[in-house]
């Protein structure tokens, strides 16, 4: 046995019922769980076999997430040291200042390395403050109510801050994850109870309860005084015309070369995770589908429609896919398996729904330019609906077997 | 053509009654408990708003408006402080009528209604159509859409959350907050979804 394993064995007297921190059972068995298999099976039927547990497939979503991250990272420092160039600024200012010119690293935004750090400390706070608050919650509920902490929490708050401007105030990431963890999962009773995606709830809070940090053009590039539209706001403005005209091609937002949130950017790494989560089957294949489905149909109708006064109208599904945060919804956030449709059938439905609200959010309603996170919500709402009449239509499809 | 699609859309979804505007909210979280039981009533309330909403209506700009008595050789008179009693007359004796002539001709219907249709007298939702349609003056083609449009948004949204319902039995809600605590935030965590469509000018 490993030393890690003999010392976890030691303590683990103490977190049992009638040991020293017996209250803190929860946060023993979070690491423990975290670390090794859990001993205990089910001792009556009925048994599942698998190698996987919900634990391991959680940390393969962290798994998939890491290509966005890393380009979110490198992306976030590159359009902040671009446009630190461009607008003649010498230092970051505070303590990035310090960190980046005290370790010479400075502000180049041809240095993929440069770039890197500089992402890193915008991201990282974020982070932290995302696992430090939510972890509080989560970690308090669990003691409280004897649940398990989960790793659900991982992906919740890795999501959560994946989604959000490079620029937005710490405090507010405290706000968004707390609204996300205890009213979108913790009162319904933690992981796999809730009916709302927990990242989406918190993220939607924000949008709603501080609009100026959130949207517009000044957030999403890490400089202050800084001012640019994001490639799905100029084609709001006139189309794809507007976007080429800004020097951007479809290959700059499929690759991620563009501003936005975070981890949102880059399609190309989003469907690398995607193509693992596929394959490990961890994400439904037929949610995906039916949001792609869902978003192309919808897009070609409204190309057919065609409008003189709005130019998203004639904005073709390959930009749709690669603006704003639609490819990261799909793959990470509408196949969360919790507030998704659980029947086969009813996943397409679900998918296709949430690829339909996208794009009607983005082209029809002036008040939102990007629509994927309500889109994804309402699809949220709407699931359990959706399995009930797939289920009851099946019922009836065997009654009439069976009357046959 | 075009103005009445945008009218249906608009009060379906944009200034959905449940949802936006919370109305009818006591048989909203009363009665959502199953899915079968919230799509009866849901269309129990699409019924008579959209029956109760055309003749409130007619009541409205043909007798109550200012100068609507016109045709009658009284143009100066003005009955619409009369409006909350007559509107709130009109749906109950609607109601009533309609119970009637269900349980004479459709007993199936009347049964499977059962005890909603008068429950339904006394809904913000169905007395709030009317009150929406008098502020903004709709006509009567209007008063048509309107009423189905908006009784078929309030069932949309309560059998939605009969479903989110009927998922959450299986949630471990804390014992402070079960039964209605829950649905309370159920319900605004749906109105946020609903928000996708606050903003669209149709």
């Amino acid at each position: 046995m490993s030393r890690t394993r003999r010392f976890l064995d030691r303590i683990e007297p103490d977190f049992l019922p009638g040991g020293r921190f017996e209250k803190m059972y929860a946060l023993y068995e979070m690491v423990d769980t975290f670390l090794y298999t859990p001993p205990d099976v089910t001792r009556s039927s009925p048994h599942v076999r698998d190698v996987i547990d919900l634990k391991r497939v959680m940390s393969l979503v962290v798994v998939a997430v890491m290509p966005a991250l890393l380009w979110g990272l490198y992306n976030t420092g590159f359009q902040a040291n671009s446009a630190m160039a461009a607008m003649g600024i010498e230092s970051a200012g505070g303590w990035r200042a310090d960190v980046l010119e005290g370790l010479g690293i400075g502000y180049s935004a041809d240095s993929i390395f440069a770039s890197f750090v500089h992402g890193l400390t915008y991201w990282l706070p974020i982070y932290i403050v995302t696992l430090a608050v939510g972890g509080f919650w989560e970690v308090l509920f669990a003691v409280i109510r004897k649940h398990e902490v989960n790793e659900g929490f991982l992906v919740t708050s890795m999501l959560f801050s994946l989604t959000l401007p490079p620029s937005i105030p710490l405090w507010q990431v405290a706000l968004g994850i707390s609204f996300g963890v205890v009213i979108g999962k913790e009162v319904f009773g933690g992981t796999g109870k809730n009916f709302l995606n927990p990242a989406l709830t918190g993220r939607a809070f924000l949008f709603f309860t501080y609009p100026a940090a959130m949207s517009g053009d000044a957030v999403w590039t890490a400089v202050d005084g800084f001012s640019g539209a994001t490639p799905l706001s100029l084609s709001a403005a006139g189309g794809v015309e507007n976007i080429i005209a800004s020097n951007l091609t479809w290959w700059d937002a499929f690759f991620g070369n563009i501003q936005g949130s975070i981890g949102e950017v880059s399609t190309f790494a989003i469907l690398l995770g995607g193509v693992f989560l596929l394959y490990t089957k961890i994400a439904s294949w037929r949610v995906v589908g039916g949001v792609f489905v869902g978003m192309t149909a919808t897009t070609l109708l409204l190309n057919l429609i065609g409008s003189d006064s709005n130019p998203m109208f004639a904005l073709p599904f390959y930009w749709h896919m690669v603006l704003g945060g639609f490819a990261f919804g799909m793959i990470f956030m509408a196949t969360d398996p919790v507030s998704a449709a659980m029947t086969n059938r009813g996943r397409w439905w679900y998918g296709g729904l949430i690829g339909f609200m996208a794009v009607l959010i983005r082209v029809i309603n002036p008040a939102f330019p990007e629509g994927m996170m309500l889109a994804i919500l309402f699809g949220n709402i709407f699931a359990p609906l959706i399995d009930h009449f797939i289920v009851q239509a099946n019922i009836k499809r065997r009654q009439k077997r069976i009357a046959s | 053509m075009e103005h009445y699609i945008s009218l249906f859309l608009k009060a379906v979804f944009v200034e959905n009654l449940a949802l936006s505007f919370f109305l009818g909210m006591c048989t909203f979280l009363a009665v959502s408990k199953k899915i079968e039981t919230a799509l009866g009533l849901g269309i129990a309330v699409a019924v008579v708003q959209a029956i109760t909403v055309p003749v409130n209506n007619l009541l409205f700009q043909f007798l109550l408006k200012d100068g609507a008595l016109a045709w009658a050789g009284l143009p100066e008179v003005d009955l619409s402080f009369l409006g909350l009693i007559s509107y709130i007359g009109v749906i109950a004796a609607l109601v009533q009528i309609l119970e009637m002539l269900l349980d004479k001709y459709f007993p199936a219907l009347y049964n499977a209604l059962g005890v909603f249709l008068p429950l339904i007298t006394v809904n913000c939702a169905i007395l709030g159509g009317s009150l929406f349609m008098v502020e903004r003056d709709y006509n009567f083609a209007e008063s048509v859409t309107y009423g189905l449009s908006s009784g078929i948004g309030w069932a949309l949204a309560i059998t939605a959350l009969a479903g989110v319902r009927e998922k959450l039995k299986y949630s471990d809600v804390p014992a402070g907050l079960q039964g209605l605590g829950i649905t309370f935030i159920t319900v605004g965590l749906m109105s946020l979804g609903f928000m996708a469509f606050s903003g669209i000018q149709l």
